[in-house]
């Protein structure tokens, strides 16, 4: 009885080592299973709701839908956004408030989308940009309205 | 065609020729050893590529892949780091045995070199107890890797080179009782002798099971004894950071690394001649015909391609089984590998005394 445990302990670990060196058999001699990807010659194919950096989104009209109405830097846990606001003068002489920049520290971001949810008006939005290596770290600060762009009309 | 036994026997002639017998020893002597050192920077470099792109297929990524053609420079490029790097000696270490455990370990696995035969008549030196010295030499090496644990002054260091010395007293036996069996079959330790018996067949096929059962033993024990995974208790890198060899760097460490694979295509060489035939072409009985096509191919192709072949089987090893607790694996070697070999000695012997091998 002894005898038969002990052969066929030993048949069972045998059994189980061929079973994982069959497996990594199949994968040597499989070359189509390896997973790894050439990144700088071939861009990964990211998922669509991939998180790289907040990007302001614009329209052809250089016109984007900020209202500066700062729920976002609000929203920030980690004091990433910094919007600075000025006054427009309308046309009826009123002044109106509105975004002059919008100061994006990506250094401080953790890409962890409440700003995007906390915008009312759907300015803001995680773009896919993964390659932020800079050789100076002021460069890591970004400006996200571009130069001359102002709120869409219509937009409150 | 030129052989290598042409080779060397024309040198041998021309040399005796030219100068006195005494010079032409020492000339002899000194192609030997840049032969082997040579040998050992080339194997070096291969079995560690080797083993990157193997270890990378078997786990679905493509390993060293930029320098040089497909990656195969990148050893290069490593050795030429470490080169480049400092060789730290720490202040707390014993700086005599510190400075000379690698030189210890390098000296033991090229000890081993002289009795293995690489080709037909290509030997250093054919000795008449030829595996005795192989099993006596090999347990050498782990001297080596204790003053480098001892000498470090590290509770890793420590802790790494006990678990190699007990792991290596314990395998030495099952190694040596495998081994035996095929000393059995021949009925001579020279190398050459257990070379030449395999004229009509490797002894993995003229053993029947017993010799089958020898060489699943060898391969397992001989794993444990170059202490690499799944018996890499000695480093263990998650326990021990890299256990005897923590405190060492630059070339110190390299040479650390490349006693390690040479010590690999040492074990694996006398394996392919203790099983395989060593340089033995494939030849089956007595088909004239077939052993004739055979022996085509030069005898150091063949013993390359045995080596290769149990390299990769070892490699195969590494890169699928998991690490033995060191509790199992003293289990292992006492509980199961010894009962197995002592008894399959027995068997050999009944085979070899009633003349059932072929």
């Amino acid at each position: 009885m002894f005898l038969k445990n002990y052969i066929s302990e030993v048949a069972g670990a045998v059994k189980s080592l061929l079973k994982g060196m069959k497996l990594t058999g199949y994968y040597f001699t499989h070359r189509k299973e390896i997973i790894t990807q050439h990144y700088p010659e071939i861009k990964p194919q990211l998922p669509e709701r991939f998180r790289g950096e907040v990007v302001m989104l614009h329209d052809e009209n250089n016109e984007h839908a900020c209202t500066g109405c700062t729920a976002c830097e609000l929203a920030c846990p980690n004091g990433t956004i910094k919007i600075i606001t000025k006054f427009d003068i309308t046309p009826e002489g009123k002044k109106k408030k509105a975004i002059d920049t919008f100061v994006y520290h990506l250094e401080l971001c953790t890409m962890c989308n409440l700003c995007v949810d906390a915008c009312p008006t759907g300015a803001i939005t995680m773009a896919q940009n993964f390659e932020h290596s800079v050789f100076n770290r002021n460069d890591l600060t970004k400006k996200l309205n571009k130069p001359g762009s102002k709120v869409r009309a219509g937009v409150e | 065609m030129p052989s290598l036994e042409n080779i060397t026997n024309t040198i041998h002639t021309w040399l005796n020729n030219h100068v006195s017998s005494t010079l032409a020893t020492l000339i002899e002597m000194l192609i030997v050893a840049l032969l082997a050192m040579g040998l050992f920077a080339i194997l070096g470099l291969i079995l560690v590529l080797m083993e990157r792109k193997v270890s990378a297929y078997m786990q679905i990524r493509l390993g060293p892949n930029r320098v040089g053609f497909k990656g195969s420079l990148q050893t290069l490029a490593d050795t030429l780091k470490l080169v480049l790097k400092e060789g730290l000696t720490p202040n707390g270490a014993d700086k005599l045995l510190f400075n000379l455990a690698h030189y210890v370990v390098m000296c033991a696995a090229m000890l081993i070199l002289a009795p293995l035969a690489f080709a037909k008549g290509f030997q250093i030196w054919d000795i008449n107890i030829g595996v005795l010295y192989i099993s006596a030499i090999s347990s050498i090496g782990v001297i080596g890797i204790l003053m480098a644990g001892w000498a470090s002054n590290n509770k890793y260091s420590l802790l790494g080179a006990m678990r190699s010395g007990a792991q290596i007293v314990s395998y030495e036996l099952s190694a040596g009782l495998s081994v035996l069996c095929i000393v059995i079959l021949t009925g001579s330790l020279r190398i050459s002798d257990i070379v030449n018996a395999q004229q009509n067949g490797w002894f993995i096929f003229k053993g029947h099971i017993p010799a089958i059962i020898a060489f699943v033993i060898f391969i397992i024990a001989v794993t444990a004894e170059t202490n690499r995974a799944p018996f890499d208790l000695a480093e263990a890198e998650s326990e021990l950071t890299a256990g005897f060899h923590t405190e060492y760097s630059g070339m110190k460490f390299a040479l650390f690394f490349l006693a390690e694979y040479v010590n690999i295509f040492v074990v694996c060489a006398i394996g392919a001649t203790l099983f395989f035939g060593g340089w033995m072409p494939l030849h089956i009985g007595n088909w004239q015909g077939f052993n004739h096509a055979m022996d085509f191919v030069p005898s150091s192709i063949w013993f390359t391609i045995k080596v290769f072949g149990l390299i990769f089987l070892i490699m195969w090893f590494r890169w699928t089984f998991p690490r033995l607790r060191v509790d199992q694996l003293l289990n292992l070697e006492w509980k199961y590998l010894l009962p197995l070999s002592l008894v399959n000695l027995l068997v050999m012997t009944v085979v070899a005394i009633m003349g059932w091998h072929f």
